[in-house]
């Protein structure tokens, strides 16, 4: 595979604040990345240095083998497809996505003819007339990916495009971008903080956090064997404990010795150990490896969502099999589904849902609160009930 | 329930409405009227259109370097003031645009405080920014007074057309800039990222993004200065030295010389005539925004 684009150690500051830390990231011919990371993480400000928006104050962009941090936006063969679209008021469905050919002076009979091929790759025939503003959100949403690829860029470059259409309507884009991509061969690069989505489209996934990239691979990985704690929390749900590696394959966690599949650490060295909700088997109390009480069961159709105490630190647990708040059970865990990481900046920040269930404790403790002082209204009395 | 709370908020807002109701019938309304009714009147109020006909046909002999002639008096003084009002506003749309621009780019903190610097002249009262006008372009006054300090020698202003198109143009200028900065104050930045991402170059995204969606506020501002341009009478005396009759002044002349009911007709036409003109620029601006 060909690189297409390289950023090497690209910084990038606003008002002082550092946005971009020193990103490497090598982007290939014909892929489909995904830029993932919650809001402030750098992702759209990687976007925009790739657009040619916004310039890095350190480090080189290099397209193509050629290094065009001083090249303007209208000279890149890359194109965008904005977050809220960015159409043209003033022009109809035909006229939007035969803007850039007309800046480009292409014959009229080629415009009439490459504009109506993106028209029918994106489901618009028969709209050419009609005005932008009266679409809905996912036409609109269409128009702008057919003016951005009308073109034939090297690269689309997508700011959150699916942020503003609702779920069902999403769910569609998210395959029908998938499909555009393979049928035209054009690297798409996206940005989302939607892990979901992100996990559904791509090739290859760039979890980003403070500016920092935190992991490069594909869906598979990134979810299966994430680096660091930050990347296991964001992605999916995570058990994170703390544990010590014993040696290759033994680890040791929450008063338990484990078999596991990983290898390459130090003796005794401290790591965090992450389990997904999924791959944890409730058995009777007296066959599990780990002992604990139900303190919360959320159905949730597919499974149960249940929160297990395990000597404090709170589990999270999905399963199909019912049981009941208060309940004593027992874990079984594979050594497959257990996953090792090195300690990080990130570690003890995540994984542990005791936080989850005691907000919804004290939000139902204030309620209670709440309603003891309406039906009594008596100071004494609120007193009493908090004795 | 809904329904008597929607008709008494209805209510309020008749209510609310009212004075301004009965100002606008009292002062427009009821003057409109008038105007028509003396310029279709005789001075003992019989039904008559000769007003209107001596518009357009009454004829004086002018003699200047050009040799003597004939002309249509008052069509003459309607193109002069026409002509007069379509400089000044072509020259505000010049100088207005680009600085309306460019306070739309600049921080929030400097855009209030340019407007604010726009509007203060404002606040004076148009008599006395005309008299200081003529001051500044007197031969003998600030303006040639500078010429002079640095050597350039002067030039005679005053009592030319470019002084009165001057007067015009410093008075209505606020009038052009305020319609258009609002436009482009809340065009979506995004756009002209668009365009930029979409090959065009700086000149492109100003023909092609900028200029079509900022077309409203040109407009309203071509017809805020363009109208009152064509009917202003004051500046054109203080500043022309009377040698530059315009409609605005041969009104007032009528009036003053008790002549209402000509006076009258002669205010009626134009107005028809800006009434049909401020029609097409309307339809212009819709059909250019409504794509």
């Amino acid at each position: 595979m060909k690189k297409i684009i390289e950023l090497k150690g690209v910084s990038k500051s606003f008002d002082g604040q550092l946005v971009l830390d020193h990103i490497d990231l090598d982007i290939y011919d014909n892929e489909f990345l995904t830029l993932l990371g919650p809001s402030g993480c750098g992702k759209t400000t990687t976007l925009r240095i790739i657009g040619g928006f916004e310039t890095a104050d350190e480090g080189e962009v290099i397209f193509m083998g050629e290094e065009i941090s001083s090249v303007p936006p209208h000279k890149r063969n890359v194109n965008t497809v904005f977050q809220r679209y960015a159409l043209f008021p003033h022009l109809n469905v035909f006229e939007n996505v035969a803007f850039p050919l007309r800046e480009k002076k292409v014959p009229k009979a080629e415009i009439d003819q490459r504009v109506n091929e993106m028209l029918s790759l994106v489901a618009l025939k028969g709209f050419e007339k009609r005005s932008v503003t009266s679409l809905s959100g996912g036409q609109q949403q269409r128009v702008a990916i057919a003016r951005a690829l009308v073109g034939r860029p090297k690269v689309l470059l997508l700011d959150e495009p699916l942020a503003a259409l609702d779920l069902k309507l999403r769910k569609d884009m998210q395959q029908e971008l998938k499909n555009i991509q393979k049928a035209t061969g054009i690297t798409f690069i996206f940005v989302t903080h939607d892990q979901e989505e992100a996990l559904s489209m791509s090739d290859t996934v760039v979890v980003m956090s403070e500016g920092r990239i935190q992991q490069i691979g594909t869906p598979i990985d990134i979810y299966n064997e994430p680096k660091n704690a930050f990347v296991a929390d964001f992605i999916g749900e995570s058990n994170i404990v703390d544990g010590v590696m014993l040696r290759d394959r033994r680890v040791s966690f929450s008063g338990h010795v484990f078999d596991c599949v990983d290898e390459g650490f130090e003796p005794k060295e401290p790591v965090d150990v992450v389990i997904r909700p999924e791959d944890v088997d409730i058995v009777p109390e007296e066959k599990g490896m780990l002992r604990g009480v139900v303190t919360s069961v959320t159905f949730l159709g597919v499974h149960y969502e249940i929160i297990v105490d395990i000597d404090g630190f709170k589990w999270m647990i999905q399963t199909t099999d019912f049981v009941d708040v208060d309940e004593h059970i027992g874990l079984y865990i594979e050594p497959e589904a257990i996953h090792i990481m090195k300690k990080s900046e990130y570690s003890g920040m995540f994984g542990d849902y005791s936080s989850f269930s005691m907000e919804l404790d004290e939000i139902g403790e204030l309620e209670q609160i709440e309603e003891l002082g309406e039906l009594t209204e008596e100071p004494e009395k609120e007193g009493e009930s908090e004795g | 329930m809904k329904k008597k709370a929607s008709g008494s908020l209805a209510l309020v807002q008749r209510l609310a409405l009212a004075p301004y109701s009965v100002w606008s019938v009292l002062f427009i309304v009821v003057p409109l009227i008038f105007v028509a009714y003396y310029a279709f009147t005789d001075l003992q109020f019989h039904f008559t259109t000769d007003n209107i006909t001596r518009f357009f046909t009454a004829t004086s002999v002018v003699a200047d370097e050009a040799g003597t002639r004939e002309v249509h008096t008052y069509l003459l003084i309607f193109m002069r003031s026409l002509k007069l009002a379509v400089i000044s506003t072509v020259i505000c749309l010049l100088f207005g645009y680009p600085f309306a621009y460019l306070i739309s780019k600049a921080s929030e903190r400097t855009q209030s405080v340019l407007i604010t610097l726009i509007m203060i002249p404002m606040w004076m009262n148009f008599l006395i920014r005309t008299y200081a006008w003529m001051t500044i372009l007197q031969d003998t006054g600030i303006f040639n007074g500078f010429l002079s300090m640095l050597g350039l020698g002067r030039i005679h202003i005053i009592g030319t057309e470019s002084a009165v198109v001057i007067g015009m143009v410093y008075d209505y200028f606020p009038y052009m800039i305020l319609p258009i900065y609002s436009v482009m104050a809340k065009m979506d930045v995004k756009l002209i990222e668009a365009a930029r991402d979409l090959g065009c170059n700086g000149a492109g995204v100003l023909r092609r993004v900028i200029w079509p969606l900022s077309l409203p506020g040109v407009i309203s501002g071509v017809t805020m200065v363009l109208i009152p341009s064509i009917s202003t009478f004051y500046i054109s005396q203080k500043l022309g030295n009377g040698k530059f009759y315009l409609i605005g002044d041969a009104i007032e002349g009528q009036y003053t010389a008790n002549n209402l009911h000509f006076a009258a007709a002669i205010a009626f036409i134009l107005m028809v005539i800006l009434l049909f003109g401020m029609a097409f620029m309307q339809r212009f601006a819709n059909k250019r925004t409504a794509v």
